[in-house]
């Protein structure tokens, strides 16, 4: 008999704007020992399904429809909150997406750990502490015994994420539920941390649920994939499998389209390249393979980057060098000793016009502040930024408008990038009436619905507001807006890094596509090394805001020479099995 | 520590210099002077009297005498209509407001506090819905209308106590309600406030998970955080209910020091003035100061990054 089984599980969501079938009828079951990896895109209701164990639902306005969930011979759903809360924490723990935000930050690491060790058992704060520094130990913390009293912002996210581990396991459940555990870490960091999930696996005998958007992540690690897709499971099945072959559309084009270290696409394919939805009037809909899908696929592979290489004499557009941005932190009012962060210190670097520069490195290397620096946003310390001949930072931030025009920028987050106050139509007047683009509104308008064609979108969203849009649309609105103005330059900043692996393949395809019509020159921003392989043409490697590699991308991934780029590259998950 | 403390004293003298220079000067620019009277005084007494406060010299001298005469001699001045130092009178007088204002204190902390907490823990309920109507129309309401309902109900139904006056231990009961009701309302609303914020976040659904149980989320995982836009309005609150209200103290005739505030006003005052305002200051500053330590002890991250430690 199987650990943990879910049988017909339905979670609903009713509000105002009608019933959203977050779980639809889902069953799968979890062995003693086993991992077992839940697959979705954001909004799939894969966390929907944890916290629905757990009974962590805020109900209304979620309600459980039906179904069952067996613990270990008893029935979860129903259960009373005191008995529900004496398995909890217990015999099933749960790790959560965002480690910087899940630990308490007013209370020591120590008496979070214990917390779960004295709720659940009866047992001295003496041998709960010493348990604690033990599992601590066991995660990979060093010096547990004193790092065990300080507080989480003492800890990097990565440390954070081991401290999150060893509270789960300290009580030794049956199951661990693991809801996008390393998502918002490095991914160096995120090795470390599968690597000690797979261990203390093996080492407690504990079931893991490992909950991802990452198929890559999960080919290395589980046993077994569950992949659900708009609250159903569409595939299930041994790992092994369901990579070599996969038989539902939705998971052959999830496969297809992460962009990885080995395959070479001049265009991504795309989840909708495999997957055709049908839309019924009443709302339902059906999922059926797309007819050509192989046949595309097959093209899109040989067609290798052949029209990347610019034939014509490659002349710089930016060139930078030394350049160094500092930070001040502390400082008081009798000048008490601040530290200085070398956010960038001393990068040298060249574009070259049409071609794009990829600006790999983990969080906090400095890749975006010196992504700003150029375009002057951020001021320098010292060093020369040379564009199309001229010097920026000698320019007063007047002389440096006519630049605007030609430089522009595309951010990370497309939630916090756009002015939730504005029209999708104001939003893309501003930077025109900024350059004096166009003589009247009607003109603008024009424009305006024009760029949002050639980004995917149509003019019957000029008047709507940010919200009303999903992540991938507003990034699309976004590069609208950078284009607003002409530029020839673009920044674009972990531009895909807050999406789905199947909005981020259209969006990369889009930003593909504009560099060609437009002969546009991009500085490519990420942590992600495969999405940057895709990109560019050249490639920094950057650490410590210093330069660690650069060169030829295709060369580079293909002999890194510092051990960091290396280490970097044996981080990636491959997305393909390990055994 | 000490060296964040250092800081921040050396940072209060700033600010109550600049308070002086403003008072000074702003009590020069008043119309009037101090021995305006209806009396017809000769110019002889009158330049006697001006001589001897000092009031004859430059103003620049005046301006720098005073400060010269807190520093090397501990006086505040004499006061012009009190004919008194200004020191005595606020020794004699803050006592009694310092009592009064504590008092408030606790009341304002021990109704406004646990109401808040009750509206965070059962939001959008009827009993959210009741108390945070109560804390708005507590807000709304002045003390000068408060005061004497209180009082015109004490008169009908409870004989035993008296309506105003001060001496007896059941005398501060009446005022310092008043006083502290509309501090209640504030803070009611500012740890609803506080409460809520920090029950949204990841943390608290890390400790549910746990099993941690929902009286144990609230008191382990959320006051601390949930109470510090509480502590930050109390640093000044606490330092206005302390130096006396005029208002209350003349509805119950508290012989406290929110009276001379409005006194040294209208005799125009000057020393006293002054006295009173560096006063003020001082308790402005040191509570500002108490409730960022408190602030700083108890969340961790702001230790950390303003050097507490």
């Amino acid at each position: 008999m199987s650990l943990f089984k879910i049988k017909n599980l339905k979670t609903y969501f009713h509000t105002r704007g009608g019933t959203n079938r977050a779980v639809d009828d889902i069953s799968f079951s979890i062995d003693k020992g086993e991992i077992v990896g839940l697959v979705g895109e954001s909004g799939s209701g894969k966390s929907v399904t944890c916290h629905t164990i757990l009974g962590l639902l805020p109900q209304p306005p979620a309600k459980v429809e039906g179904g069952t969930v067996t613990f270990d011979g008893e029935e979860l759903l129903g259960l009373s909150q005191p008995l529900l809360r004496a398995i909890r924490g217990k015999r099933i723990s749960m790790i959560f997406q965002d480690p910087m935000t899940c630990l308490n930050p007013y209370l020591r690491i120590l008496d979070q750990i214990i917390e779960p060790i004295l709720i659940h058992e009866n047992v001295s704060r003496e041998i709960a502490e010493a348990r604690a520094i033990e599992m601590m130990k066991k995660v990979g913390i060093r010096d547990a015994q004193a790092r065990a009293h300080s507080y989480p912002h003492e800890f990097s996210g990565g440390m954070r994420q081991r401290v999150m581990i060893a509270m789960a396991l300290v009580t030794k459940p049956d199951l661990l539920m693991a809801d996008e555990p390393t998502t918002a870490l490095d991914v160096t960091v995120q090795s470390r941390i599968l690597k000690i999930l797979r261990d203390l696996k093996d080492d407690l005998g504990v079931g893991v649920l490992f909950v991802t958007h990452d198929l890559g992540v999960v080919a290395e690690l589980a046993n077994r994939v569950v992949v659900m897709y708009r609250g159903k499971i569409v595939e299930q099945g041994n790992t092994q499998d369901l990579f070599k072959n996969p038989s539902h559309p939705y998971v052959k084009g999830l496969l297809a389209c992460r962009p990885t270290l080995e395959t070479q696409f001049k265009i991504l394919p795309t989840v909708e390249d495999f997957l055709h939805t049908k839309i019924e009037k009443d709302g339902s809909y059906t999922l059926s393979d797309q007819p050509d899908a192989e046949e595309k696929l097959a093209k899109l592979t040989c067609e290798v980057k052949n029209e990347r290489e610019d034939k014509s004499t490659p002349t710089s557009l930016l060139h930078v060098s030394a350049l160094q941005v500092h930070f001040h932190s502390g400082g008081g009012f009798l000048g008490s000793p601040h530290k200085t962060i070398r956010a960038v210190d001393g990068i040298d670097l060249q574009i070259t016009r049409g071609r794009t520069l990829g600006l790999v490195g983990e969080s906090g290397c400095g890749k975006t502040t010196l992504g700003r620096a150029i375009l002057r946003l951020q001021e320098n310390k010292s060093g020369s930024i040379l564009y199309d001949e001229n010097e920026l930072t000698k320019l007063s931030q007047p002389e440096m408008l006519p630049f605007r025009k030609r430089m522009q920028i595309i951010f990370q987050d497309p939630y916090a990038s756009l002015n939730p106050r504005q029209t999708i139509e104001q939003a893309l007047t501003e930077p025109m009436l900024v350059h004096k683009i166009g003589t009247n509104q009607s003109e603008r308008r024009e424009r305006i619905v024009s760029l949002l064609e050639e980004v995917g979108l149509g003019a019957e969203f000029l008047l709507r507001y940010p919200h009303e849009f999903s992540g991938g649309q507003r990034q699309r609105i976004s590069v609208a807006r950078a284009l607003a103005v002409e530029p020839e330059f673009i920044v674009c900043d972990e531009c895909v890094s807050a999406m789905d692996v199947s909005v981020q393949a259209q969006v990369l395809n889009l930003l593909r596509e504009l560099q060609q019509k437009r002969k546009l020159t991009y500085l490519f921003i990420s942590h992600d090394l495969s999405v940057v392989k895709f990109m560019s043409n050249d490639m920094i490697v950057m650490k410590n805001g210093k330069i660690m590699e650069s060169g030829d991308a295709e060369e580079i991934y293909k002999n890194p020479k510092s051990d960091y780029t290396r280490e970097l590259l044996d981080a990636v998950p491959k997305g393909t099995l390990s055994e | 520590m000490p060296r964040f403390l250092i800081e921040r004293l050396l940072q209060g003298v700033l600010v109550l210099f600049a308070l002086y220079t403003i008072t000074f000067f702003l009590s020069k620019a008043m119309p009037g002077e101090p021995f305006t009277s209806e009396k017809n005084i000769s110019a002889e007494t009158k330049a006697n009297i001006r001589k001897l406060y000092g009031l004859d010299k430059p103003i620049w001298e005046q301006y720098l005498a005073y400060p010269k005469n807190i520093i090397t001699k501990g006086s505040f001045g004499i006061s012009t209509s009190k004919g008194r130092p200004v020191i005595d009178i606020i020794t004699q007088s803050f006592p009694n407001s310092l009592i009064l204002g504590l008092c408030a204190l606790g009341f304002a902390i021990g109704i406004g506090v646990p109401i808040g907490i009750l509206s965070a823990v059962r939001k959008n309920s009827w009993i959210d819905w009741a108390c945070m109507t109560v804390a708005m129309v507590g807000i709304c309401i002045p003390s000068f209308t408060i005061g004497p309902l209180l009082q015109i109900y004490v008169a009908a139904h409870i004989p035993g106590l008296k309506v105003a006056g001060w001496g007896n231990l059941e005398d501060i009961l009446l005022p310092s309600i008043t006083l502290g009701l509309v501090s209640a309302a504030y803070l009611a609303r500012l740890t609803r406030g506080g409460i809520l914020e920090i029950l949204s976040q990841d943390f608290v659904r890390t400790a549910r998970a746990k099993g941690v149980s929902p009286i144990q989320v609230i008191l382990r995982h959320t006051l601390r955080g949930g109470l510090l836009p509480a502590i930050a309005y109390l640093g000044p609150a606490f330092a206005a209910l302390i130096s006396g209200s005029f208002i209350v103290e003349t509805i119950f005739q508290v012989p406290g020091m929110g009276q001379h505030f409005v006194n040294a006003a209208t005799t125009r005052d000057e020393f006293l003035l002054l006295g009173l305002s560096l006063f003020f200051g001082f308790l402005i500053v040191v509570m500002n100061l108490l409730a960022d330590l408190l602030t700083g002890l108890l969340d961790p991250r702001v230790r950390h990054t303003e050097g507490i430690d």
